[in-house]
């Protein structure tokens, strides 16, 4: 992540502030319907992430096949060859986070809401018998085993303890989704081969300059990614405002008892914002790893803080907001760098945030995923 | 001229295109019962929250005891002697009903963070005034018995009640009433007939919301009636219930009179 | 009895056996009640020997590290923190994700004051270093408790990482480097403070621990913790009541920040060197899970909390790296299963009640005077 410090000129900065932006968007989308709808801060999004990107490199490198390095270079393709790779990733990614973000559904926030079911229970009940399993046996293959066999009686006692119906307060909610997000980090950080290195991912795309702004080199990998988010945004908003499910979707976020009553399965409706984020954060790892080449088992984490902050910059619940905040902090990252030095880049966010909170206390667009203002 | 306590002059509450409170403009006497009722919509609650500072009016004042409400917070005009209850009720579900109690009782103390962390003989003095003042509104309303129970745990009719109790334990001049007898037996509306009664003569100013039109009739001295945002009738019980405009408000005129 | 009935009092039997036992001991008489405690009180002063006894030794014991080191450098702190951060979040209801910050300021005070810009002594930095907390705690909260709850939380995290960072990018803050050489408490008769022994930290640590628990019972028991609790349950409710929401959420602030930076202090003077990444954002998320796993609101859930947050992973190193992943399973299956905490806020009937008798000044039974006096 250490090349942009290398530019100096405005457009420079501008260029790649916007596609850091752009990915930034992309995660705060997620945060942001999620927030709209269930008025909770999905923690376990960062973590959502980070898979997707993993499964991009896995994609890659272990289903297409592409090395990490072919004599001495960079395994360069071209024409309809890299398209095809290119599309294959972040289909990938997608649906590794989107499933993700199903699952994360199930197991960690719907048993809180008192309807825990069967999916949930399944994946609990493995997550113990494995972690009990892992006090006796240093052996991955043993853990798996005992964790496979004590799922099912596990499970059948956990559904019948679900069926409480109770909703539990809101911080429970926080801290099992911080419970889901340092499960599944440490997850990665313990079984992947590499453990805690950083990964090195395919990079297939050349990043040959695609045309001269204003005395910038722009390059293709940030065209990609600018205009691809765009086309996301596009596609998502489209599907809030005009499908059925859409509309379920903004009914649900603003009053969920009368959705229930005019007959909209809320249930569903949830699972659909989860996926929605979950797609969301797997096109952003695609494109994370376009520009950056590399993976850890920890960028969600500083990432997905800047992205929530990102969305409650352009108003918490406003998928546009969730665009212009990304795009924002993004621009704001870098500038403030270049001013203040590499350094205080971090901070930026926050500070930006605070401003932004004390002159606009619901964000620059206000909160609206409810009033169909999207 | 009468001693009047609170004024309302000229008060009009919009939200965005919406007119709640059209140039309203009204007055209670210190010591009287006032009712304020209306049909389903007309302003009341809008009235109540603008009196009680949950709105800050769009134009107009309202003047307490002399002096204008405007700009103040609202646990300033609690404590300058306006207290009230919800038509849906809000007690603190988690806390005991005498708990309750002196929350409002707490409104008047002076301790603060300092005399409790020393223990100060002035901070153990006003505890125990609170709980003293705390429990005597209970007997008062007659709900002593379930004291240590929590507010959520309690039957209805004693929730009303309790209501009424923490209100009067910030040790206000006017006390607002909002729809206190909803849901009430017609028994139970004769007691908090006689409440409002013993209320009153205690020393209190009652400004009453209520859709029970026997109750208002029965323990109200004045009532102004609204509809659509704007007085349109006010006077005593029995001039109301006579005058033209109220019953059209409420029963809507006969077709072939238009 | 279903089955979901059956496992939920199970769960909920040893939290109601000690609030039983609480109970039991409220109703004791004073001289019996006053003993009770003082003997609980010995017996924790003597924790350091507790894994000597037979069958609760084994349990508690912690293999692998000094069980005196467990309890000095992280259990003490963690309770202590975990005390402060329930006035925040489990009593006034303000999340705040950005706790460390506060920590960090007691420890870096502590740190300037007595080695890098100054040669104070310890015991003279901790007041200034709470005082300093709190002051943080009071400009942080002034511009920001009118936001809404979630609002607060992402703006508390921003907190937390803007000391973080700036106590490493700044030099006279002692930069990535950090601050070493600190001041250590100074010896008292026959406890020494110094690397050898752990246990005279322990001592003052559960002396701080003990005096903060008897002031905060004294805050909950007043018109203070009253206020906090109606904010959090009705704000704009208590508001109507005549509770200055603003003053007791400033208030609530203040007193956690002054906690954490208390707790600071200590963990400065015991490590005696500290850097920027001893406060990361994930030392926030583990104090707040620590309060809401003890069961928020309550102090003694709050003080539960921190010590098995703070024991838990040294109790089972045979675990070793994959001890952060089953802390993350862990979390997830307690909020699932037991939403509340271990040890849930419980609605008392105070004391007093019981014997309740009317001011002798009331005319006669019935109908008291309750005019506008």
């Amino acid at each position: 992540m250490s090349d942009w410090l290398i530019y100096r000129t405005f457009w420079d900065l501008t260029v790649t502030g916007l596609a850091l932006g752009a990915i930034y968007a992309l995660v705060a989308l997620g945060y942001t319907l999620v927030y709209g709808v269930l008025r909770l801060i999905n923690f376990a999004h960062s973590e959502i992430f980070m898979v997707g990107t993993f499964a991009t490199l896995i994609t890659a490198t272990n289903f297409i096949g592409i090395p990490l390095l072919e004599e001495g270079n960079y395994p360069y393709r071209t024409g309809f060859t890299l398209v095809a790779i290119l599309l294959a990733c972040i289909v990938g990614g997608m649906v590794v986070s989107g499933a993700g973000a199903v699952l994360l559904e199930r197991v960690a926030y719907r048993p809180l809401r008192g309807s825990g079911e069967h999916v949930g229970a399944v994946v609990l009940a493995f997550a113990t018998a494995f972690t009990v399993s892992l006090v006796f046996s240093e052996t991955t293959r043993t853990n798996v085993i005992i964790g496979l066999i004590g799922t099912a009686p596990i499970a059948v006692l956990y559904l019948r303890i679900f069926r409480r119906g109770r909703q539990a307060p809101r911080l429970a909610f926080l801290i099992s989704a911080i419970g889901a997000s340092t499960a599944i980090a440490e997850a990665v950080a313990i079984w992947s081969p590499r453990d805690r290195e950083q990964y090195q991912t395919a990079r297939v795309l050349e990043k040959k300059v695609l045309f001269e702004f204003l005395g910038t080199d722009v390059r293709i990998d940030y065209v990609l990614v600018i205009v691809g988010a765009l086309l996301m945004m596009a596609a998502l908003v489209l599907f809030v405002n005009r499908t059925r499910l859409g509309r379920g979707v903004r009914a649900v976020a603003q009053d969920v008892e009368t959705a229930k009553i005019l007959g909209v399965n809320v249930d569903f409706v949830i699972l659909i914002t989860f996926l929605l984020g979950g797609v969301m954060a797997g096109a952003a790892a695609m494109m994370f790893t376009l520009v950056y080449d590399q993976t850890r088992f920890n960028i969600g984490f500083l990432l997905g803080v800047k992205s929530f902050t990102a969305a409650v910059l352009g108003g918490i619940g406003n998928l546009r907001g969730a665009l212009l905040g990304g795009l924002v902090l993004g621009l704001g990252e870098n500038y403030g760098a270049a001013i203040f030095g590499g350094e205080w880049k971090d901070v930026i966010a926050f500070i930006l945030l605070l401003v932004v909170l004390m002159f606009r206390p619901t964000g620059i667009l206000g909160e609206s995923l409810a009033k169909a203002r999207v | 001229m009468a001693d009047t306590i609170l004024s309302v002059d000229n008060v009009t509450m919009q939200f965005g295109g919406v007119t709640a409170l059209s140039d309203v403009t009204f007055g209670i006497t210190r010591g009287e019962i006032l009712g304020l009722i209306g049909p389903n919509g007309a302003g009341k609650t809008t009235c109540f929250n603008v009196i009680t500072g949950v709105y800050a009016a769009t134009s107009g004042t309202v003047t307490f005891d002399g002096q204008p409400l405007a700009g103040l917070k609202r646990f300033q005009i609690t404590k300058r002697g306006i207290a009230r209850t919800f038509q849906n009720i809000r007690l603190f579900p988690d806390m005991t009903a005498v708990e309750n109690v002196m929350v409002g009782a707490d409104a008047n103390h002076k301790t603060s963070v300092g005399g409790a962390l020393i223990g100060s003989r002035r901070h153990h003095r006003e505890e125990r005034e609170g709980r003293d003042k705390a429990m005597e509104l209970l007997t008062f309303m007659g709900i002593a018995d379930r004291a240590g129970d929590a507010a959520r745990n309690l039957p209805y009719g004693y929730q009303r009640r309790l209501e009424i109790a923490r209100a009067l334990a910030t040790n206000p001049k006017l006390l607002c009433l909002d729809e206190p007898a909803a849901g009430f037996t017609p028994a139970e509306k004769q007691e908090l007939m006689d409440l409002i009664r013993k209320i009153r003569a205690q020393g209190y100013t009652v400004l009453l919301i209520e859709h029970d039109m026997s109750l208002v009739m029965g323990v109200t001295d004045r009532i102004v009636v609204l509809d659509f945002g704007k007085i349109i009738a006010t006077g005593s019980p029995a001039e109301v219930q006579n005058n033209p405009d109220v019953i059209a408000a409420y029963l809507g005129v006969p077709d072939d009179a238009a | 009895m279903s089955l979901s009935e059956t496992f939920k009092s199970l769960t909920s039997t040893p939290a109601r056996a000690i609030s039983g036992v609480g109970e039991r001991i409220g109703e004791m008489p004073k001289v019996s009640r006053w003993s009770l405690i003082a003997l609980f009180i010995v017996s924790l002063y003597l924790m350091p020997w507790w894994p000597e006894v037979p069958v609760l030794g084994w349990l508690i014991d912690t293999p692998g590290t000094s069980f005196e080191g467990v309890i000095t450098d992280k259990v003490v702190i963690y309770v202590l923190v975990a005390l402060g951060l329930n006035v925040v979040v489990g009593l006034a209801g303000l999340l705040d994700l950005g706790y460390v910050g506060f920590y960090a300021v007691g420890a870096y005070t502590v740190g300037i004051l007595s080695s890098q810009h100054a040669n104070l002594p310890w015991l003279v930095c901790v007041p200034i270093a709470v005082l300093v907390s709190m002051a943080a705690g009071v400009i942080l909260g002034t511009p920001t408790l009118r936001l809404r709850g979630d609002y607060l939380a992402i703006v508390t995290l921003g907190f937390g990482e803007i000391i973080r960072i700036s106590a490493n990018n700044a030099e006279w803050l002692g930069g990535s480097r950090g601050i070493s050489k600190i001041a250590k408490p100074p010896n008292i008769g026959p406890l020494k403070f110094g690397i050898l022994d752990a246990k005279p930290y322990f001592f003052l640590g559960l002396t701080i621990i003990i005096v903060v628990v008897f002031l905060l019972r004294r805050l909950e028991n007043s018109r203070v913790g009253r206020a906090w609790n109606a904010v959090r349950e009705d704000e704009d409710a208590a508001e109507l009541m005549g509770v200055n929401t603003f003053k007791f959420k400033l208030w609530a602030f203040a007193i956690g920040a002054a906690i954490g930076g208390l707790a600071g202090t200590l963990y400065a003077g015991k490590v005696r060197f500290i850097n920027p990444s001893n406060f990361p954002l994930q030392l926030s998320i583990l104090f707040l899970a620590a309060v809401v796993l003890g069961g928020t609101g309550n102090m003694w859930g709050a003080i539960l909390g921190g010590a098995v947050v703070a024991w838990m992973p040294e109790r089972f190193r045979g675990f070793a790296d994959k001890r952060v992943f089953v802390f993350g399973v862990a979390l997830v299956l307690v909020m699932v299963f037991r939403p509340q905490g271990l040890i849930p806020r419980k609605i008392r009937k105070e004391r007093w009640l019981v014997n309740w008798k009317p001011p002798q000044s009331t005319p006669q039974s019935g109908e008291a005077e309750v005019g506008r006096g």
